[in-house]
């Protein structure tokens, strides 16, 4: 077996995206099977890969793991991003989760319908700005260091700045009330892997296109009426 | 500080119930504070305690902790309900995860417009049975295990006979097809901690009724 991970997902960000940026902050090298047609999928589904028939999919040190948290939780452990105690976990939980439910409502809005999207564009913006960038900037603010938790790179980190760069893609001055936020993504975006991570070239996705949408409506048979949350 | 968590939500499931289910299976006490009104939101809001302004929120250790998952996990590593290593922690993650998506369609349920609910309750039932459940099945099989995860009790096996139990309020036969779940919910079901939260007078919640569902509704929106 090679050893890298193997990621099965759709050409594109989705649920997967965040295990991609995870796995990159941590230096680890991957390769991904591209979901394409239905019939991939269907082949998984018969070979008893998917444990709940759902991707994202992650072959990683000899288990076929799903569920986006479950890997994320094992990749941050795996490679020393979780923290070095429960209390310090807790923390990184609280946030990652927080950042969840703000990426939760980018996820699904390349699906919507034009009109919902621009409901959904507004919600977007007021939750980022209202409710989770003020929490993150209270963090960092209180503390005066450099990483979320317990002054050092941690995946609460990583997702941090995943959802600020995504916020940004929607309004590109979203972060301008919340000075320790910039200072913070400047930082994180200089960490070496992250750098790396953020050029062209490298296995980060871009923003979801109707071709993205195509895909996976025609791969998974669903969400072909999708309504704003 | 009386040292014992303490759990602010309201006097019902919702987000809150995966959490008490936790604290009794571990055999820890815990306290409660109920919201009634929006105002009772507001002031906690007001005053600093949610990170997020949103509820559940527990006071544990001397943190005010937000976020369901966070808070699941947190106790359960403190109480040895997280498996041994991180594989272990991957499957039971794996697991719960899955469990998390089908309580999602249980709790939401009683919330559902009443022109929608006839189609969400067909798709609680079916993805029960047809996603959810048989995973859960196979897993019990293909080991013959007592509990899911490393032939230790975990977090894993408290979800899953929560997510049964629940269930079962909707379609009372809905494990007709699955021998080992008929069987692994009443072994769990026996362990002291789990029998005794199953017994009337302990803090475990009922089902919401109708006409509590505009109350809840109103704190919230």
């Amino acid at each position: 077996m090679a050893g890298k991970p193997k990621l099965y997902y759709f050409d594109g960000r989705g649920k997967m995206e965040s295990i991609r940026w995870l796995l990159a902050a941590a230096g680890v090298e991957f390769e991904e099977e591209f979901l394409e047609t239905r019939e991939q999928y269907e082949k998984l589904l018969q070979g008893g890969s998917l444990l709940f028939q759902q991707v994202p999919l992650v072959e990683i040190d000899g288990m076929k793991m799903v569920q986006t948290r479950a890997i994320l939780s094992y990749i941050a452990g795996k490679y020393n991003l979780y923290g070095k105690d429960l209390k310090e976990r807790a923390l990184i939980d609280m946030y990652v989760e927080g950042a969840d439910d703000l990426m939760g409502f980018i996820l699904m809005f390349p699906f919507l319908s034009a009109e919902d999207k621009e409901k959904q564009h507004a919600v977007i913006i007021q939750k980022a700005t209202s409710r989770y960038f003020p929490a993150y900037e209270k963090v960092l603010k209180d503390h005066g260091q450099d990483f979320l938790v317990g002054n050092n790179f941690s995946w609460a980190d990583v997702r941090l700045l995943e959802a600020i760069l995504m916020v940004e893609e929607k309004k590109s001055d979203v972060l301008s009330g919340f000075p320790q936020l910039q200072a913070f993504k400047a930082r994180i975006s200089s960490i070496p892997t992250i750098k790396k991570f953020l050029e062209p070239g490298s296995q980060r996705k871009p923003v979801p296109d109707d071709k993205y949408v195509e895909t996976v409506r025609r791969v998974l048979r669903m969400y072909y009426n999708v309504k704003a949350n | 500080m009386s040292g014992k968590p303490k759990l602010h939500y309201f006097n019902g499931r919702g987000r809150m119930e995966p959490i008490r289910w936790l604290l009794a299976a571990a055999g820890v006490e815990f306290e409660e504070c109920y919201l009634e009104t929006k105002d009772d939101l507001i002031k906690l809001q007001k005053g600093g305690s949610l990170l997020f302004q949103q509820v559940p929120m527990v006071e544990i250790d001397g943190m005010k902790m937000v976020q369901t998952r966070a808070i699941s996990n947190y106790i359960a590593a403190k109480y040895n309900l997280y498996g041994k290593d991180l594989k272990e922690r991957a499957l039971i993650d794996m697991y719960v995860e899955g469990m998390l998506d089908l309580n999602e369609l249980l709790i939401t349920h009683p919330f559902q417009p009443a022109d929608k609910k006839e189609q969400h309750f067909a798709t609680l039932v079916d993805k029960a049975t047809n996603r959810y459940f048989p995973a859960f099945e196979k897993v019990l099989k293909d080991h013959g295990q007592d509990f899911l995860v490393g032939n230790r009790f975990s977090k894993a096996d408290v979800q899953l006979l929560e997510a049964i139990l629940m269930a079962e309020e909707y379609k009372p036969d809905i494990l007709a097809k699955f021998p080992l779940l008929q069987s692994f919910k009443a072994r769990i079901s026996n362990i002291p901690t789990i029998k005794k939260f199953l017994q009337p007078g302990s803090q475990r919640k009922p089902q919401i009724e109708e006409k509590d569902v505009q109350k809840v509704l109103k704190i919230f929106y």
